[in-house]
């Protein structure tokens, strides 16, 4: 069954994408454990549109839509900001992010690591970033 | 929703984050950490006990104070942590990084 929704584009909103991923959760075959984690992956996503495509402007708005399939399941994320290809960034090394004392660079890590597949595409102004977990992976 | 206490037992400065560390609110974990280290504090305890999620930019925030603590001699040392938690600090390897302690009695002892 699919879930969605809308979130502006507020920093703020991500406390509201939390509740609602947890809520949605709940029913999965998915452990306490990579429930936590994929809703931390989620948010990843979308604190950095945001963030960094659409600068905190709460007028702008992004859209999440889960999907529990039997096997797998998929979060897609629909933005018409600044495409930002995750596929196609390279995250920091580590040792970099504390030498330079930056505070972000870590969060695409994390997605990288907890999602087991990426999928970027960029159509007629809209941008949807897929995120996929499969059950037991 | 984010609250942080700080308390000063003996030499220690203990931080008590509680609730949730996010994007909108890890400014306040930040302005905590600078704000002990700008008034001395030499051994800055993170009570991890009441953090029920952290974010990539709440561990950005401890990740920026790493090198700049070490050569000033500042420890600064975790404990506490939820298992939850824990897990996002080790999926960074991050525990290899930040000193991690179980709970306050082994972060003071060491």
């Amino acid at each position: 069954m699919k879930q969605k929704i809308q979130l502006s584009c507020q920093t703020s909103a991500l406390a509201e994408l939390r509740r609602f991923l947890e809520q949605q959760l709940e029913s999965t075959s998915l452990s306490e454990r990579d429930r936590h984690q994929v809703t931390l992956a989620v948010e990843e996503v979308c604190a950095n549109l945001i963030i960094h495509s659409h600068k905190c402007n709460g007028r702008d708005h992004i859209f999440l839509s889960m999907n529990d399939l039997p096997d797998r399941i998929v979060f897609e994320i629909e933005d018409q900001g600044e495409a930002f290809n995750l596929l196609q960034y390279e995250a920091p090394d580590i040792q970099r992010v504390i030498s330079e004392k930056r505070k972000g660079g870590l969060g695409i890590i994390l997605v990288k690591k907890i999602m087991d597949e990426i999928q970027f595409e960029s159509h007629q102004g809209t941008n949807t970033c897929r995120l996929i977990k499969f059950f037991q992976s | 929703m984010l609250t942080i206490d700080t308390q000063i037992e003996n030499t220690h400065h203990i931080l008590t984050p509680s609730g949730e560390i996010d994007a909108s609110n890890s400014v306040q974990l930040d302005e905590s950490i600078r704000h002990l280290s700008e008034s001395g504090a030499r051994s800055i305890l993170v009570d991890g006990t009441h953090i029920d999620y952290i974010s990539s930019a709440g561990l950005g925030v401890f990740m920026s104070y790493l090198e700049d603590f070490q050569e000033k001699g500042v420890s600064l040392k975790i404990f506490g942590l939820k298992p939850r938690v824990y897990e996002v600090f080790q999926i960074l390897g991050l525990d290899q990084l930040i000193s991690i302690f179980p709970d306050k009695e082994s972060a003071l002892a060491q």
